[in-house]
């Protein structure tokens, strides 16, 4: 409860900061909704209408206030609100996400813990240089690269037109995402499409992941197996796989968990990237077709929402955290 | 610089061919950058249709992309721009950043506070989104570009310079500077500024690979730079349309480029931070 409390500032600073960005910086929203031809008068009227000749408090109050019925505007381009269409695409960003981020702990934990036991090995010079490319790698040239190799010259993977190919249909709407209402449904056929189209976008973006939490893994193992308790451990007999999976890993783990707020950080900014390269249908590329259209609302709501999710992603780290670790439950 | 830095960093090279490879791709694209425009063999605005899409050749070393353009050309010249928004908004944000760092470790208080707000606040943000809403509230130019990508590096530098200025309030020379009777200002900016320096130009050469990114990818969703502006981001969105059709050359030489210098800079700050830190060392 005090967590949840405790992630408040920082909501409130998000929505202040997104109020400020959009009413009070140059760029008048009244000047762009009337048009390019709009007279000065009619310029007036909006701006009356729009509520933004009234103090900044005021306008301040009426924002919060449509934020809290949920009413994020209207998008000029789908002629939808902006609430429904983030909510509509909202799964598809975050199954890619998700799945991203699967791939990446799937080799990365692994690779880390690998390169901090054999110190020196293959592996570990793997590791190093893993973590030295992964974070120079523009995630938007690699999903390029991806789909040349595996699209283009190899003809493994479809095209990257979004979820599905053009003759599977959705699967019946349970969690938004495609692959798990694909397999509740009993559907291999859509979702064996649906696993084709989203492989390369999440391997891109667990390739770009892979970086931070391969580097995080291997620093904190090297420290935990070089505490005395792991020596304790070993003089009593136990065995190096026991040491190592449960003693070491175990405790190493807990910087790894802190770390996922950054790679979230840099996940859902590269989502953005991805989703365009892979005209993946979730909210990053509704933002940049409505950036390209110069529709306001709809970035508006894609930052709100982006940052709102990336305040409960790091609550819901810190809350993970305690449960791993009984010594930050008393601090 | 001391001679026995220097031989530090003869040291430091010798012991880590990579460092010297970097620093050799490092000349490399600042001699790009500052000659590029003079050397390149076409105009790289100049279009020419009956040329368009030619993988590449003697003639034209990177290809040409759809409208005839020399990609070679369009790359090298690009070099300056690229460099240039990373170092500008690198310069900008060791300013903004490393002096409210010093001002929040030395004061503490209710600067200190402050600062850590502004801090938080720009963290409670995905940092690429953050860099998105501003330059798409302040408008599409250069410079917006190169004041997002100073923000969002703002809290690293204010971070860093805080925790070394913390280190030092207390040491003898700020002591002995107050003794003789500099005012605070006067101590902060001529005995504490001076001692943490090394640490924010190894920050700030750490922190330039991850602004020509982030600027890159501002501009291949269109944000910042205009097309037909030679850019990288930009390059490598035009060419995004022609993989799928198998043109590799249009979006491949621009992407490596910007991939080789990313990975180039990230390598030289590893680099420096050996020869100016060595604790610090991986």
């Amino acid at each position: 409860m005090w967590r949840l409390a405790g992630s408040l500032p920082a909501l409130v600073a998000v929505i202040i900061v997104t109020f400020v960005l959009t009413r009070v910086l140059p760029g008048d929203t009244a000047t762009y909704f009337a048009g390019p031809t709009a007279s000065a008068e009619s310029i007036a009227q909006i701006r009356a209408a729009l509520g933004l000749d009234r103090p900044l408090p005021e306008q301040f109050w009426s924002y919060v206030q449509a934020l809290a019925r949920g009413d994020l505007g209207m998008s000029l381009t789908t002629g939808q609100p902006v609430l429904v269409d983030i909510m509509n695409r909202l799964p598809a960003s975050a199954e890619l996400t998700l799945f991203g981020l699967l791939i990446a702990m799937g080799i990365a934990i692994p690779l880390g813990v690998l390169a901090a036991v054999k110190q020196g090995s293959l592996a570990d010079h793997l590791c190093r240089v893993v973590v030295t490319a992964g974070v120079s790698l523009p995630v938007f040239f690699t999903g390029l690269l991806l789909v040349y190799v595996f699209y283009y010259l190899l003809g493994w993977s479809p095209a990257p037109v979004g979820r599905l190919d053009a003759f599977a249909s959705a699967p019946p709407f349970i969690t938004g995402f495609y692959l798990v209402d694909a397999a509740l449904a009993r559907d291999w056929e859509t979702w064996h499409s649906a696993l084709a189209q989203i492989i390369l976008p999440a391997c891109t973006l667990g390739l770009f992941a892979l970086a931070p939490i391969a580097r995080i893994t291997r620093a904190s193992m090297l420290a935990v197996l070089g505490a005395e308790f792991i020596r304790t451990a070993r003089a009593s007999g136990l065995s190096s796989r026991t040491i190592i999976l449960t003693y070491a890993l175990r405790n190493a783990l807990l910087p790894v968990v802190t770390t996922l707020g950054m790679v979230f950080s840099f996940l859902l900014g590269a989502n953005v990237l991805v989703e365009k390269v892979f005209a993946w249908p979730g909210i990053g590329s509704y933002a940049v077709e409505a950036l390209i259209a110069s529709d306001g609302a709809p970035v508006q709501g894609f930052v709100l929402t982006m940052a709102i999710l990336y305040v409960l992603l790091n609550l819901t780290i810190d809350l993970v955290n305690r449960a791993l670790d009984p010594r930050a439950r008393h601090s | 610089m001391s001679s026995s830095t220097l031989r530090h960093a003869r040291h430091v090279v010798s012991e880590n061919p990579v460092t010297g490879i970097a620093l050799a791709l490092f000349t490399f694209f600042v001699l790009a950058a500052i000659l590029g425009p003079s050397l390149a063999p076409y105009d790289p605005l100049a279009s020419n249709t009956m040329r368009a899409l030619q993988p590449p050749s003697a003639q034209h070393w990177f290809g040409t992309d759809q409208i005839g353009r020399d990609i070679f050309s369009r790359v090298l010249v690009a070099t300056r721009l690229d460099l240039g928004i990373a170092a500008a908004s690198v310069a900008l944000v060791f300013a903004m950043g490393g002096f409210a760092g010093l001002a929040s470790g030395f004061f503490g208080g209710w600067v200190d506070q402050l600062v850590g707000r502004i801090a938080d606040t720009i963290m409670a943000f995905p940092l690429f989104v953050l860099a998105m809403a501003i330059v798409a509230a302040l408008g599409n130019t250069v410079p917006n570009i190169v004041l997002a990508t100073a923000i969002i590096n703002f809290p690293l530098y204010v971070r860093v310079a805080r925790a070394e200025t913390v280190q030092r309030r207390e040491a003898g020379f700020v002591d002995a500077a107050r003794i003789a009777g500099h005012r605070d200002i006067g101590v902060l900016l001529g005995q504490v500024a001076p001692n943490i320096m090394p640490i924010m130009v190894v920050q700030m050469s750490l922190t330039m690979g991850y602004a020509i990114l982030n600027a890159a990818g501002l501009s291949f969703i269109g944000l910042g730079v205009r097309a037909p502006t030679p850019e990288w981001g930009i390059m490598v969105a035009e060419g995004a349309a022609f993989i799928v059709s198998g043109e590799w050359w249009v979006a491949l030489f621009p992407g490596a480029t910007l991939m080789t210098a990313v990975f180039c800079f990230n390598l030289l700050g590893d680099g420096v931070r050996d020869i100016v830190d060595p604790r610090r060392r991986t």
